[in-house]
């Protein structure tokens, strides 16, 4: 088909609509059909293309969505996943009144606590680091890809060498601190102490990904905004402060929808900084998360009807988490 | 019909200029942008120290896998890489996730290069549809497409699991791959790309000289979304290789882990020789980290032109 379209396309007059197709008159049958064959294609083609996405969705995607929410209404034991027990609400109220009430609030609480410790910092440092990206620099792509690096490395081979980094008796990180006089301190034990490792895995992984976003945004901000602003006398943090923060606005909204979206999910960095206690989160529970606790009730406790509720849970914290979003995002629309 | 050029009548001005959007885009911005100021030595300081804090970690990954299980934890901690490094990566590629990190090494690629070709063309497809084809339906399904977005991995894997446990795919490789075989991401990716890259004036010239459907994606479509599909394809691989949640759910206990699936098996094993899960840290690395040495400029490039797009 390249062919024919480069053919009739060096040919300037071929290209024009008017022309009829070079289809013989004689031959009317055949071209019924092939108009009615152009019909089907036109109509069922795009319904074709959508078609995958919404057959692995419906059976990946919004079949799983429905069926944990019917789970969660059970009690189902992993080794006996056919034999579900309806229990109504009784997940739920376990969750929130109930026997295991006390570890779901701690991992709602550390999970709040993580994502505020691992998202605020992550995204300050990212706008910084875009700012000062944004000068004419020497070695400009150098640098862009070494703060990307962190990102291509995985959550279980960065969690691993923080583990070891951040290990109580012979880590560096107390080594190094112990060159200024401080005492070692207990990373995995603590409970503010652990989190702020676990967040500096996140942090450290993503800071770069968030500081590119920032980056492509900076570059698309006018420059007369810049030069206006300098002719007025503005120092050059008051341009940061005046022209590109409010110009980054639906980009800092983006980031940090996505980044709480990652922080309410956060799994894998708890999960194996602990080492045997991680599927826990700890050996005092002291960093569990939801998505921490939901696997340890659902696939070490063998409580998969507790598991879908916890999920249930957490996606309603999302939902909410969405809906704040919006009213935010419209609110500085209308300020604008 | 003034975009089908008689000179070139495929491959357009517009066409050429997606194709190496990234850096002159930038260039072209930058220039009008007016931040001509040039980095001063306190820029260059602050980025060097962030550049070592980001490589840093890497480099010791390197340094502790040289080691043995006494000199990774001893004080001062090493610096320098020591002479253990082939016999640790030889431990880890024979012994570790049961059948050896080669092994998880081949699962992670297969896995991950087949949800990147599933992901990148079912995403072609359906964006080209959203973008540029009428059809009844259409704002209501791309509406479903972006709702899906924020719907949380967690939801799925219990039902998932009792899925895959029922079909007999437990511990297989197609319980990982078949789930993410689409994203909503890579639909409104190639939307938003599409839109705006893809001239309509194309489309109907390929049209009125007959051809279908198919052959429209194949000659027209396709080499015009070929940067945005590699920039998708990048994403998609990278996200699929760190995958955790789901494939150490499918693949616990297995004898056939993916690279993540193995890694954790060392780190919440028995053993505590660190040398030898950081040998196996940098076999899990290390594949993705070369691609990056050797595509970084475009992998950013894509980054920061995705973000922008989408």
């Amino acid at each position: 088909m390249a062919t024919s379209i480069t053919a009739r396309g060096s040919d300037p007059g071929s290209a024009t609509p008017d022309r009829p197709h070079p289809v013989p008159p004689k031959d009317e049958r055949r071209q019924a059909w092939r108009s009615r064959l152009y019909r089907w294609d036109t109509k069922g083609s795009p319904y074709a293309f959508v078609s995958p996405f919404f057959l692995v969705f419906a059976a990946f995607g919004l079949f799983p969505l429905l069926y944990t929410g019917w789970l969660s209404l059970h009690q189902v034991s992993l080794y006996n996943v056919d034999q579900a027990k309806w229990v109504g609400l009784k997940n739920y109220t376990d969750l929130f009144t109930g026997p295991p009430s006390h570890f779901f609030w701690n991992a709602l609480g550390n999970t709040f606590t993580l994502g505020i410790l691992s998202t605020v910092p992550q995204l300050m440092i990212a706008i910084g680091l875009a700012h000062l990206l944004n000068y004419k620099l020497r070695a400009s792509s150098f640098f862009r890809t070494a703060l990307l690096a962190p990102y291509a490395t995985s959550v279980a081979a960065a969690t691993l060498v923080f583990a070891l980094i951040f290990s109580p008796e012979s880590g560096m990180a107390n080594w190094f601190l112990g060159l200024f006089g401080v005492d070692p301190v207990a990373w995995e034990a603590g409970e503010w102490t652990s989190q702020l490792a676990i967040s500096l895995i996140v942090t450290w992984r993503w800071t770069g990904y968030n500081a590119l976003i920032f980056l492509a945004a900076m570059q698309a901000v006018p420059g007369d905004l810049y030069e206006a602003a300098a002719l007025d006398g503005a120092s050059r943090w008051k341009q940061f402060l005046h022209v590109t923060v409010p110009a980054l606005r639906p980009t800092i909204l983006f980031t940090v929808v996505v980044s709480t979206i990652g922080a309410t999910q956060l799994f894998g960095e708890p999960f194996l900084f602990g080492g045997q206690s991680g599927h826990q989160g700890g050996t005092a529970h002291q960093y569990e998360t939801l998505g921490v606790f939901m696997y340890d009730q659902g696939f070490r406790n063998s409580m998969l009807g507790r598991a879908s509720a916890i999920a249930w849970t957490m996606f309603a914290l999302l939902l909410l988490i969405g809906l704040v979003n919006a009213l935010i995002a419209r609110r500085l629309r209308k300020s604008q | 019909m003034t975009a089908v050029h008689p000179a070139a009548p495929v491959r357009t001005a517009d066409q050429d200029a997606q194709a190496q959007a990234p850096r002159r885009r930038l260039r072209s911005v930058r220039k009008g942008a007016g931040r001509q100021h040039h980095a001063g030595p306190l820029t260059y300081a602050v980025l060097v120290l962030v550049a070592l804090a980001s490589l840093f970690p890497l480099y010791w990954t390197l340094v502790a896998a040289s080691t043995d299980a006494h000199a990774v934890v001893s004080t001062p901690p090493p610096m320098i890489p020591g002479g253990n490094l082939f016999k640790n990566l030889s431990y880890v590629w024979h012994n570790a996730g049961g059948r050896g990190m080669g092994v998880a090494l081949l699962n992670s690629t297969l896995v991950a290069g087949s949800v990147t070709i599933g992901t990148v063309s079912f995403s072609l497809l359906a964006g080209f549809a959203f973008a540029k084809l009428q059809f009844p339906g259409r704002g209501a399904m791309m509406g479903l497409v972006v709702a899906t977005l924020a719907v949380p991995a967690q939801l799925s894997v219990v039902p998932l699991f009792i899925l895959m446990k029922n079909l007999g795919q437990g511990n297989h490789l197609s319980a990982l791959i078949l789930p993410s075989l689409v994203t909503a991401f890579g639909v409104f990716f190639m939307r938003q790309f599409l839109v705006q890259a893809l001239p309509s004036e194309l489309l109907e010239a390929a049209r009125m000289d007959g051809a279908n459907s198919l052959r429209v994606v194949w000659h027209v479509v396709v080499p015009i979304a070929r940067p945005a599909m590699a920039v998708l394809g990048m994403l998609t691989f990278v996200q699929s290789w760190n995958d955790f949640l789901w494939p150490i759910i499918a693949m616990n206990g297995s004898s056939n882990p993916t690279v993540q699936v193995a890694l954790a098996g060392l780190g919440t094993g028995w053993s505590t020789d660190w040398s030898i899960i950081m040998a196996g840290a940098l076999i899990g690395t290390l594949p993705l980290l070369l691609v990056f040495v050797l595509f970084g400029k475009h992998i950013v490039g894509g980054i920061t032109q995705g973000a922008v797009k989408g």
